[in-house]
């Protein structure tokens, strides 16, 4: 440790459209990105399971590969140039979110371990002092069952970082954020 | 693993605030390692995007200036070695000199002003600088308790190095009597976080005949951060 402390986080309050959300970001993909499109839809709720209007939820995540744009992943599978693989939005007045993206692919594990594909989310509110990390991963995707953070998580909540998929022809998957009470979310100490 | 929140970090769960009483988790976060998802993180993507809009003095696109006091806030975004975190992306919003959003929820029974629209964006540069010209926000009332008024603020959001580094904060004004009433603020636990939140009035950035300046240095988790061993001392673990 340093004598530096680091600058506590405050809530974002409700008025941080203009500040955050000028330009909403949750259509993630282009038309010559690669990978399985995907559409995620959730909500956010509170201890009440009354909606969260005034959320911001943002996606970090891998592409299709499983290569983070980012300079601390040296990696040589390749980038697409597409692809960024940050999302932001806010939730509307029934709590609801939306992103367009791709399923990432797996990404390793310290220690040689391999990670399920899954979506780095951080959730912001009103009421929230801090932001709230969290991870999307896919029930459908046999590798959770071997993941090693899931692992980590009792058993009984790991359902609720499991994104489900919707009937239909569409890859559409519900992903709801409980920050509260019956059903809440798994949130992760980073 | 053991890993301990920043014992100078707000609680989620904090009475006096209300809306942290059917927000706040109720089970304890689940500690992670540190694998390429967390020291990643959207920074460098989000920062390469466009150009500066650093004058909320002027940035409504209307012919006018904001009204009120004429400030500049600058400052270091550094990590907790000290680096500087350069090219990254600073936002800011805030109130107008009376107290009022520019939002459509914000109620509060005071004028817009035509000429000021409330955020902005700039990017730090090689050594972490970052700088802003605006206006100083107005306090305003809000519906935690009886006669509640929050203290001038500009919130900030930053990115920072990886997905550990994000943070969202407000900078408050020094000398400030609403301070010590204020349970957002006071949600940080300890006098020496606090004052890190307080911009500070610096004379060598006040320009002459034109602008006071506030100096506002931000600490963020470098990538490897917080050691994998509780950041707590023992004597203050005591408590």
């Amino acid at each position: 440790m340093t004598g530096r402390g680091l600058t506590p986080p405050q809530t974002v309050g409700p008025f941080f459209h203009g500040g955050m959300l000028q330009r909403p970001l949750n259509v993630m993909v282009a038309p010559e990105t690669k990978g399985d499109r995907v559409r995620i839809e959730g909500h956010v709720y509170d201890g009440d399971h009354a909606p969260v209007s005034d959320a911001v939820v943002e996606f970090w995540q891998a592409n299709a590969v499983g290569r983070y744009r980012h300079p601390a992943d040296q990696r040589s599978m390749p980038l697409d140039q597409s692809f960024a693989g940050f999302g932001r939005t806010g939730t509307d007045e029934a709590g609801a979110f939306w992103f367009e993206t791709i399923r990432p692919g797996p990404v390793p594990f310290p220690g040689g371990g391999t990670q399920a594909p899954h979506i780095n989310v951080a959730v912001f509110a009103r009421g929230l002092l801090h932001h709230l990390p969290t991870r999307l991963y896919f029930e459908d995707d046999p590798a959770v069952r071997d993941d090693p953070v899931l692992r980590t998580v009792p058993e009984v909540r790991r359902a609720t970082l499991l994104a489900k998929r919707i009937a239909g022809g569409k890859p559409v998957y519900r992903f709801d954020i409980v920050l509260q009470g019956d059903g809440e979310t798994v949130f992760f100490l980073i | 693993m053991a890993r301990s929140r920043d014992p100078n970090f707000p609680p989620y769960f904090y009475e006096a605030y209300r809306s942290t009483v059917r927000r706040s988790p109720r089970q304890p976060l689940i500690a992670v390692p540190h694998t390429l998802s967390e020291i990643t993180g959207p920074g460098p993507v989000v920062s390469s995007a466009d150009g500066e809009d650093n004058d909320l003095t002027q940035n409504l696109g209307a012919e006018g200036e904001a009204i009120g006091e004429r400030i500049i806030v600058t400052g270091r975004v550094l990590d907790d070695d000290g680096n500087p975190v350069p090219n990254t992306l600073v936002e800011i919003w805030q109130a107008n000199a009376a107290g009022r959003y520019r939002h459509r929820i914000d109620q509060h029974h005071a004028p817009l002003d035509p000429n000021f629209l409330g955020f902005g964006h700039c990017r730090t540069d090689e050594q972490g600088n970052y700088q802003f010209t605006t206006v100083k926000p107005g306090a305003y009332p809000w519906e935690n308790h009886a006669n509640a008024w929050r203290p001038a603020h500009i919130h900030f959001s930053l990115f920072g190095s990886s997905w550990v580094s994000r943070l969202v904060t407000q900078m408050y004004f020094p000398g400030d009597p609403l301070h010590e009433l204020d349970p957002i603020f006071n949600a940080v636990p300890t006098d020496a976080a606090r004052d890190r939140l307080i911009g500070k009035y610096a004379h060598d950035v006040t320009k002459s005949g034109w602008a006071l300046g506030y100096r506002f240095d931000i600490i963020l988790r470098g990538p490897e951060g917080t050691p994998f061993e509780p950041p707590v001392p023992s004597r203050t673990a005591k408590r």
